[in-house]
């Protein structure tokens, strides 16, 4: 009986080869919106996972002050070096501990200039936040310690002060002071926040401590928990180890912040995750049109042939067969346009995914799901035309102008 | 088999084969509407039609002979009385059983042809053998006889399109012989055509009629096309005013 219905179907589908097309064309755009959306919503997800991944793994960040929201923060002492000396004695589990402080300075070098942020360091940056250095060397032990004036330039730095040409022994103006170009880092690219990672110049914490801000202050920490140890535990010893410190007293607040980078990934990801379903729920509106698009056109196609199917009546066609012709003549047209939305998808994903700069995530589920939607549309909008066909009566059929 | 008896008996109702008729209407009536808009189509008609038969049915628009004809095709039930066909009862039979009923003894010839559009004449033919789920190397070879017998040999790949109004006939006639009916039921099979087209269509089921033994029950309005079956009934005002030979018609 199917086989019969599918070559009946088949049949049917190839007279009218215009008519099917346009017919499938709303679920080929429905399930290719679909797949579109959801691959891209992944694509999106994964790249900020790399994004993350690229800040440095497994670590935490130590801000003074309660973080509340982007530029809220609770006023608070900062840390001094030897806070980051009790760190490195007293937790074994980090492998890592990078002090930073950061001033916003107009780097000038030659006839270009630059406003961009200026992080003062020392060697364990590096490592903690996974930066490699694409050329040149990174600071030695004795211009840490003595605060020279050399720096590090991000990719995006160089390409502003200095273009083409080879920045390494040139020399950058920092406010008063003039550095020394002794490397280079590997770019990263954009966050996922959507700011530039290599926008950034590197110099020795007490260079910038000393002969910039003219102070001591250590405005952050970051901490590389080493692999194999738990960062939920490195965490609860720097914290209260830094509660010791600052002499906080059990039921008051901490006045600093030990975020875990892990838990900001699981945001932004849940975030884009959450889009993706969004997108892709917005997407299936299209398949239902679709959907709704095979309905109308099978209902006018039941009024066109109305005379055809009496003469399937007269020639002994049961209701049943009637209906399963019509039903399966929907399906084969919608998962026809299903594998054409497949393919289409496919293309469309590759191609905006390079646009868009996200990686191609090729998702077979997703895949299957819209086809098997597809199908399900075949069958959900083909039933209602199938019986009215099916329950034409014969002699009206037969007579129908 | 049996043509030779047929031929040689002249097609006369009361010479018709013993045992039970082929066809046998009890008092059928037919009521369409209700109530005040009751319309009674038939009232009380009796008629046998013997195996072998070429009956041409006629009768004014009204009278009720295209009720009849659907009562005999199983399209329709009939309000009141008995319909046996092969002494079977259809009248109790559902909408399925009378759809099987179709597809194993009928065939159909419209007037206006009914061949579906944009599809060969051999799978036009074919049709009725798809919903007997007659292999498809059988279903080939039994459409392209169907064709060659009603003289369209050669042209199987054509569509109705490309077919002149009397061989779309012969292709719809090939497509109701297909499955070898007992009962070949044609509505005004030459409605459609010119009078040498319906000469030919005539002259065909004619040499049907007798060499194969197929009987033929035939809606006409006209006397020159009933002048080639062996009966002649007439309808009037929902009952059979005449049944005779067709030299009794004027």
């Amino acid at each position: 009986m199917l086989w019969n219905s599918l070559l009946l179907a088949l049949r049917e589908i190839r007279r009218n080869v215009l008519r099917s097309i346009l017919t499938l064309l709303g679920v080929v755009i429905g399930v290719a919106a679909v797949i579109v959306m959801v691959t891209l919503g992944e694509g999106a997800t994964l790249a900020v996972r790399q994004q993350i991944a690229s800040l440095g793994d497994n670590l935490l960040i130590v801000r003074p002050g309660q973080h509340m929201g982007p530029g809220m923060s609770s006023d608070a002492p900062a840390f001094e070096m030897d806070d980051v000396q009790a760190l490195r004695r007293d937790i074994p589990a980090l492998a890592a501990v990078a002090p930073a402080a950061t001033q916003s300075i107009t780097a000038v070098a030659g006839n270009s200039n630059w406003s961009t942020s200026v992080i003062g360091v020392d060697d364990q940056y590096l490592r903690a936040r996974s930066w490699t250095i694409a050329a040149g060397r990174s600071f030695t032990g004795s211009e840490l310690r003595s605060g020279k004036a050399v720096c590090i330039l991000g990719a995006t730095v160089r390409d502003e002060l200095f273009g083409a040409q080879d920045p390494i022994g040139q020399r950058v103006r920092l406010k008063k002071i003039s550095c020394e170009v002794i490397g280079l880092l590997e770019a990263k690219g954009q966050s996922s926040m959507g700011s530039d990672q290599d926008d950034l110049v590197l110099i020795p914490l007490r260079t910038l401590q000393r002969r910039i801000a003219g102070n001591q202050e250590v405005r952050v920490i970051y901490l590389s928990v080493a692999k194999g140890r738990s960062p939920e535990r490195a965490q609860a010893d720097a914290e209260r180890l830094l509660r010791e410190r600052r002499h906080i007293v059990a039921g008051e607040q901490d006045n600093f912040s030990v975020r875990d980078m892990r838990e900001i990934a699981n945001m932004l990801t849940g975030t884009t995750r959450v889009l993706t379903m969004l997108l892709g729920a917005v997407a299936s509106v299209s398949l239902l049109v679709g959907g709704i698009g095979i309905m109308n056109i099978m209902l006018v196609s039941v009024t066109e042939r109305t005379r055809e199917i009496g003469v399937r009546l007269a020639i002994g066609a049961r209701e049943r067969e009637v209906l399963m012709q019509f039903l399966v003549e929907a399906v084969v047209l919608s998962s026809i346009g299903g594998l054409l939305g497949i393919l289409l998808a496919l293309g469309a994903s590759v191609g905006l995914a390079g646009l868009l700069k996200v990686p191609f995530v090729f998702n077979p589920r997703i895949v299957a799901i819209a086809f098997l939607f597809s199908a399900a549309v075949g069958v959900i909008f083909g039933f209602f035309p199938a019986r009215r066909a099916a329950r034409l009566d014969p002699i009206d059929a037969l007579r129908h102008e | 088999m049996e043509a030779d008896s047929v031929t040689a008996s002249d097609h006369g109702p009361e010479a018709g084969p013993t045992g039970p008729p082929l066809i046998e209407l009890r008092q059928v009536t037919k009521v369409y509407g209700l109530g005040t808009a009751e319309m009674q189509a038939l009232r009380g008609v009796d008629l046998r039609i013997g195996q072998g038969e070429f009956v041409a049915v006629m009768g004014p628009s009204g009278s009720g002979k295209s009720t009849a004809m659907n009562i005999l095709g199983c399209l329709d039930n009939p309000t009141a009385g008995g319909y046996w066909f092969k002494g079977v009862e259809v009248g109790g039979l559902d909408r399925d059983q009378r759809a099987l009923l179709r597809r194993h003894y009928l065939g159909f010839v419209f007037q206006g042809f009914n061949l579906l559009s944009r599809t060969t004449a051999l799978e036009n033919v074919e049709l009725p053998l798809i919903y007997r789920r007659t292999p498809a190397g059988e279903r080939h070879r039994r459409a392209r006889e169907a064709l060659a017998a009603v003289g369209l040999r050669g042209w199987e790949g054509h569509t109705p399109g490309e077919l002149s109004g009397g061989q779309q006939q012969r292709v719809a006639i090939a497509r109701a012989l297909v499955t070898d009916p007992a009962v070949l039921l044609a509505d005004e099979p030459t409605g459609n055509l010119d009078s040498a087209r319906s000469r030919e269509i005539m002259e065909l089921l004619t040499a049907l009629n007798r060499q194969r033994g197929i009987t033929i029950v035939m809606i006409t309005h006209e006397p020159d096309m009933a002048a080639y079956a062996g009966r002649v009934v007439h309808f009037l005002d929902g009952l059979v005013e005449r049944d005779g030979q067709p030299g009794d018609t004027r």
